[in-house]
Order: structure tokens, then sequence, then C-alpha cells
């Protein structure tokens, strides 16, 4: 068993919006995560999906401290960093970086990709004066780019050439943890498995533990061991890769891999079954009482409103795989079969 | 701006649409050994398509190329296709493999000062290319209306979505706005938007996105049209929500008859929704088929390279296998087959034809409807052998 590297606990993020009602002001927040926990392993792979609004890109945030969290611990080899301040926190950035889904305004347009990739180096005193450029070069070529660019600007590239130029510069300070924030998502297909794959050689060469937020369930599937399911702030269900695909007890996740437009519709025999959620996601300002998925369940009765579901593994269920819902119960045949 | 390459491939470009036609079935090809009349009859209804269904949409040599600063970009070349009612074609490829470009050429949307289109593109036997601004105003909205990726900008934010509805079918219809007004709540109604009247006051920032790529599908259907071009309908959208508009969009279709052009970029969305596939790259059609004959008997290296890449949700995949390097610039795009620099099957070509000429769009096995441009020779073969295990 590899040591765990990361703990979350409880974390919760409640942006205040100010809202003029009346003379006085209301006080209302969006509960934009509302209680996550999980553990990342040493070199593991963790995947966060969910629809737009769940939450995944603030817990990201939050871990890697861009956001402050309102609640809950961030414990990075035992140190809880979700409140510490800017001095204190300054190692801990150079072991948890980020990469960001749109490459285009996530690098500076107006410095060298050189000044892109070294400025971290320079921050974190990771190199000697005139040693740069090696450094900078050695990073280019790990991550598949030509070094002799280095002087160039990043419009000269491509959408996935750019997306490795953000992976560079989070590989500079030689972090233990990368949150990949829906990396792929901006690129062709063709594009999005040379990145995918890059990120993989990472993960194997360096022992990088990643933490892996994406919507699509195919590119999760494909890098993930573990995966959690979050829905409107809240993880729903978490467990290992073969759990959760193959699997899944929460109503919410067999919807989602329902949903999914798979090609192995074609290739292979499609599934019996389609679940289709009626309706659009509440709004965390006022999210639903007890469950927060039982306004789109199928199977909600009146403790859902009442009582919410923890998180927990249920008795039908694999060691480790947990689920927070009152009827959970495995489905398979939720996807194509291959033929 | 003269740019001499795209105008020496000219003649190349004709003998794709010859290629179409030996692709024509049987009964066809009967019928055009009676005489040139009739064979040329046959041609212009267009019996080129996948199903053997007289199309209502026919596309013929379709280029268009836009002079700019830096040359001419030949955005789509060569382009043939067509669709009957009833039936889906998706137009599949990457960003600035021509898809949009193709499809606004169809609904006339391209600047003419800024565009050179040739080819034909024909609505139920009327060509479309030539038509004055009013003539095309005519049946843009009407017969051929578009739904598409960005339903916040393509709405105005400053009109109601009741406005914007009733506009449109009242500049086709000479109705009053009491009748317009209760077609709209019927097509609001349709989509399946909850509570009509009161959205039909909304402006658009008040709906979700799904709510609002719903309005989007009401408008393009107020006026029946027989063709809907569905441009990336369900990509800013989230799973279950893209599963509920392409629910709705098939059922629709099954209501109305309508043909629909899907371009997407996702081939999961391909294989639950068309009925025929076209795989576009660099500008021209590399594959097109049915769905079956392209998605499960693939015979061209780019549509093997994008199933390849490609994670499903399906089943655990090994190492993705992507395509190695980037499209071709379209300003200049070389000589020979616009794949061949990334194409993992070059050396299996004798000579140096890859890089020298211009594949045809043939069919792949000598006959029939499924085609694809590819010089390799063993191209079955080498997809049972070597792609097929790799896909699972």
């Amino acid at each position: 068993m590899s040591e765990t590297l990361l703990q979350v606990r409880d974390l919760k993020m409640h942006f205040p919006i100010k809202e003029a009602a009346g003379l006085g002001r209301t006080k209302k927040v969006v509960q934009a995560v509302d209680g996550v926990s999980f553990d990342l392993k040493q070199s593991g792979s963790l995947g966060l999906v969910g629809e737009s609004g769940c939450g995944k890109s603030t817990t990201g945030r939050m871990i890697t401290r861009l956001l402050t969290p309102t609640a809950g611990q961030i414990l990075f080899k035992g140190t809880d960093i979700a409140q510490l301040k800017e001095r204190e926190l300054r190692p801990f950035r150079r072991q948890l970086q980020i990469v960001f889904q749109d490459p285009y305004s996530s690098l500076n347009p107006r410095q060298t990709v050189s000044n892109i990739i070294s400025t971290p180096l320079r921050v974190h005193n990771l190199v000697k004066k005139g040693k740069e450029l090696a450094r900078v070069q050695e990073l280019l070529e790990r991550v598949g780019l030509n070094p002799e660019h280095h002087n160039r600007y990043p419009n000269e590239f491509s959408g996935g050439q750019r997306q490795r130029i953000g992976i560079a510069r989070a590989l500079a300070v030689e972090p233990e943890v990368i949150i990949a924030d829906e990396p792929v998502s901006a690129l062709d297909v063709s594009i999005q498995a040379q990145v995918m794959n890059l990120l993989e050689d990472l993960r194997r060469d360096l022992g990088i533990a990643f933490v892996f937020i994406a919507h699509d369930l195919g590119v999760v599937r494909h890098f993930c061991d573990e995966v959690a399911v979050m829905y409107l702030g809240k993880i729903v269900e978490q467990g290992s890769r073969d759990q959760i695909y193959n699997a899944p007890q929460h109503p919410y996740t067999q919807a989602l891999l329902s949903a999914a437009p798979d090609l192995g519709t074609i290739r292979g025999v499609p599934p019996k079954e389609r679940i289709r959620l009626v309706g659009d996601v509440p709004s965390p300002i006022d999210p639903p009482s007890g469950c927060r998925f039982r306004t789109r369940c199928w199977k909600a009765e009146d403790i859902c409103a009442t009582q919410e579901p923890l998180l927990e593994i249920k008795p039908q269920s694999s060691p480790g795989h947990t689920a927070a819902c009152h009827f959970a119960e495995p489905k398979v045949d939720l996807t194509a079969a291959t033929a | 701006m003269s740019n001499p390459a795209p105008q020496d491939r000219a003649p190349e470009d004709r003998k794709d649409s010859m290629a179409e036609s030996a692709a024509t079935p049987p009964a066809a090809a009967a019928a055009a050994k009676r005489g040139p009349s009739v064979a040329t009859r046959e041609r212009r209804d267009g019996l080129v398509n996948p199903s053997g269904e007289t199309p209502y949409l026919v596309v013929e040599d379709l280029s268009v190329k836009f002079p700019t600063a830096d040359g001419l970009v030949s955005a789509v070349n060569g382009l043939s296709y067509s669709v009957p009612l009833g039936r889906t074609l998706a137009i599949v490829g990457e960003s600035g493999s021509g898809k949009s470009v193709s499809s606004m050429a169809v609904m006339g949307l391209h600047d003419r000062k800024r565009t050179r289109i040739s080819g034909s593109i024909r609505l139920g036997g009327d060509e479309l290319i030539g038509l004055s601004e009013n003539d095309l105003m005519k049946i843009r909205g009407d017969a051929v209306s578009m739904v598409f990726q960005d339903p916040q900008s393509s709405l105005h934010p400053l009109y109601t979505i009741g406005n914007q509805l009733t506009e449109a079918y009242r500049v086709h219809h000479k109705v009053s706005k009491d009748v317009a007004k209760k077609r709209a709540l019927e097509m609001l109604e349709l989509v399946g938007i909850p509570n009509p009247p009161r959205r039909f006051a909304q402006y658009p920032h008040e709906f979700s996105g799904g709510m609002r790529q719903r309005a989007m599908i009401a408008m393009s259907l107020i006026n029946d049209p027989k063709l809907v071009i569905a441009d990336e309908p369900t990509t800013a959208l989230d799973v279950t929500v893209q599963a509920q508009i392409l629910d709705l969009l098939n059922n629709l279709q099954k209501e109305f008859g309508s043909a629909i052009v899907l371009i997407t970029h996702d081939l999961g969305v391909v294989a639950e929704m068309a009925d025929d596939v076209l795989v576009m790259y660099a500008g021209r059609c590399v594959e097109y088929g049915t769905a079956a004959d392209v998605l499960a008997n693939p015979r061209m290296p780019y549509t093997w390279g994008l199933l390849e890449s490609i994670p499903t949700v399906s089943a655990a995949s090994e190492r993705l296998r992507p395509i190695k390097g980037l499209p071709p610039s379209l300003l200049n795009l070389p000589d020979g087959c616009s794949f061949a620099a990334r194409c993992p099957y070059v050396e299996r070509v004798k000579g140096e034809l890859c890089t020298t000429q211009l594949p045809e769009l043939l069919p792949v096995d000598g006959a029939g409807a499924h085609t694809s441009r590819c010089h390799l020779h063993d191209k079955a073969s080498i997809y049972e052998a070597e792609v097929a295990p790799r896909l699972g």
C-alpha cells in the first residue's frame, strides 16, 4: 500500500452573495462545495466527475489554495494547509500544482514560453542564475515540445502545444500532486489523446499523483484508479474505477453513465435501458432539503426530503465503495457491451 | 490574390464527384445505361446516397475558399453529400476540417464579398448557389433552419424569447401577432419547456443552458423546416442535458420527418444519432457511408485514428493511440493525400503515391455506397487484423 499524500476532510466553500432586499441586506451563500472528503495516495489518480456547477473545479482550487475554504481540512502529508497564511503556504505551493482547462487564457500572451516556465523556478529559488534556460529546455523536451522554441510566445503554438506548456510550468517545481482541471476538454480528439498519454507518462515516470477533474466519463475511466462523483457540492458516490463503472449504486451515477454518448452502441451491443433525467440542476443558493438529488431522482420518497443520506458503504457493495443514497442498489448494463 | 495550388487541384476535385457517381446503387446504374438524358436526371436527383432514398438536400462538388491577407484559405474542397427527408447525416471532423463552413454555405451565411463558393447545393431540386440575398432570406428559417452551438450568443439578449420566436414565424407567415404567439407557445410546449406562457415573456438570461437550447430548437422548428442543420447542438451542454436534447431532436425528427445535418466532433453522439456519417479532414470528405459502415467497418486511416484516440465509457482502454502531428494548414494544402504526413500506413503504399497524388473517393469494396479516400489496397484486411483488435 502506498502512503496517503493528501487527505481532504469535510471541505466547504460557501461564497457569500450580496442581495439588496428592502433596507437591509440579506446574506445568502452559494454552497459551491459542501462537505467533501477524500484521500489521494502517492502517485494515485482520483477523478472528480460531475456536471457544471457541481463544485469539482472549486474543490480543485481549494486544494491548491487558490481559494481559501470556508471550513474543513486539507492535510498534505499530515499538515493542514486549509487556513495557512501566504508565507507559510509557500513551500506547499511547490508541492501542489494545477493545470487549467483553457490553454488560451491560462498563459500570459505577453511573455515568452521561457519566461512562463522559469517564473516558478525563480520564485522558489530552484535553479542558479544562468542555469534557467537549460532547465526550461529540459522541461519542454519532457512535455514533447521542441526545446528550441523557448523564445516563442504562446500565440505561436496550437491548443495542444499550449496545454503542454501549461503542464511544463506545473512540472517546473517538481510537484508531488497535480490538479488537472479539465486538461483535455478544450482540445480536439486526436490531440486530446496525445495530452492524455503525456499525463500518463508523467504519472508513471515521475510518480506524480493526480486529482483529475473532468466531465467526460470516458476520459476519467481511462485515466483514474479512483472516481468520486459529485452533485451540487457533495460527493454522491465514490469507489474504484471498476466499482463506479461496472456496478454504480447511486441513481445519479447511473444516470450519468446512461446519458454519456457511447461509441459502443454501434460497435457493440447497445444497453437495453436508458435513464433520462428530467430538468436541470437546482440552484446551489437554495439546495433541496435532504438528498440534493431528490428533485431529479426517480427513486425519491418522503425520507429523501427529510433525511440527508450519508456517504457510506452499503451492505451489498464491495469494500471501499461508498454511496450517499437511501435506496442505493447496483445497476449493470448501463453502457454498451462489447460484441 | 493568386495562389496557384488550389487551382491545380480543381480537375481532381472534378474526379471526386465522378467517383461518387460510380457509387450509385445498381438501380441507378441501370437507369444510367438507358440514355444520357436519364442519366443526368438521376444525377441531378442525386441518387448518390448511402440509403438509396431520394435525397432532399444534395451538395455536389462544393468548394468554399476565403481570400485572406496570407493567401487563399481552401476551407472546403469538392465536397459532395446528400440527405433524404427523415434521415440524419453526421458530419464529423476536428476543428478546421471545414464541417461548419460547408454547412454555413448551405444556409448561405457566408459574406459574399469575402468568399468564393463553387459547386452546387440543391434543396428539393432547387439550386441555392447564386440565389439573391432576398431569395435566400425566404428559404432561410423556413425550408432550412439552423441550431447553433452556443444558445447564449445566438439568442438576442435584449428581446424576450417570445418576441424572438414570433418574429421568426411572422417573417415567413403573414399572420397576426396573436396567431404567431399561439404558434410560439405550441412550440415551447413541444420542445419540453415547462410553463410556456411564463417562459414566453422571459429573456434568454433567465433560461438555463439546456432550456435555452430547447428555445433555440423551438425557434428553428417553428416554420416546419424540411432541413435542420445542427452545428454542435450539445457541445456546450452537460451530459444529462445533452441526452435530453439529443432525444428531443430524434423525437422531433420522427414527428416532422425532416432531414437533419448534424455537425459534431463527438463520435459518441454520432453513434447515437446518425444514419449516415461523413468524415471530413482538411476540407475534404475522406470517408462517407452509413453509420454502421463507417463506425464499425471504417476504411480510412484517419477514421481509424479517431476511433483509436477516444477513451469510451463502455470499455476500459489501455494506452490511447493518438494521431501524431497536427492537421495541415488550409493555406497551403500538401500535394497528394492531406492526411499523408500523419498517416502511419504511408509506407505500405507503393512509391510515393500518398504524397504526390490525391486519392479519389472510391467505393471501399469496389461497389456500394460506402466510400473512402485512401490509396491503401488492403484496407479491409489491415483494419480487421490490426486496428479492430486494438479497439476491443
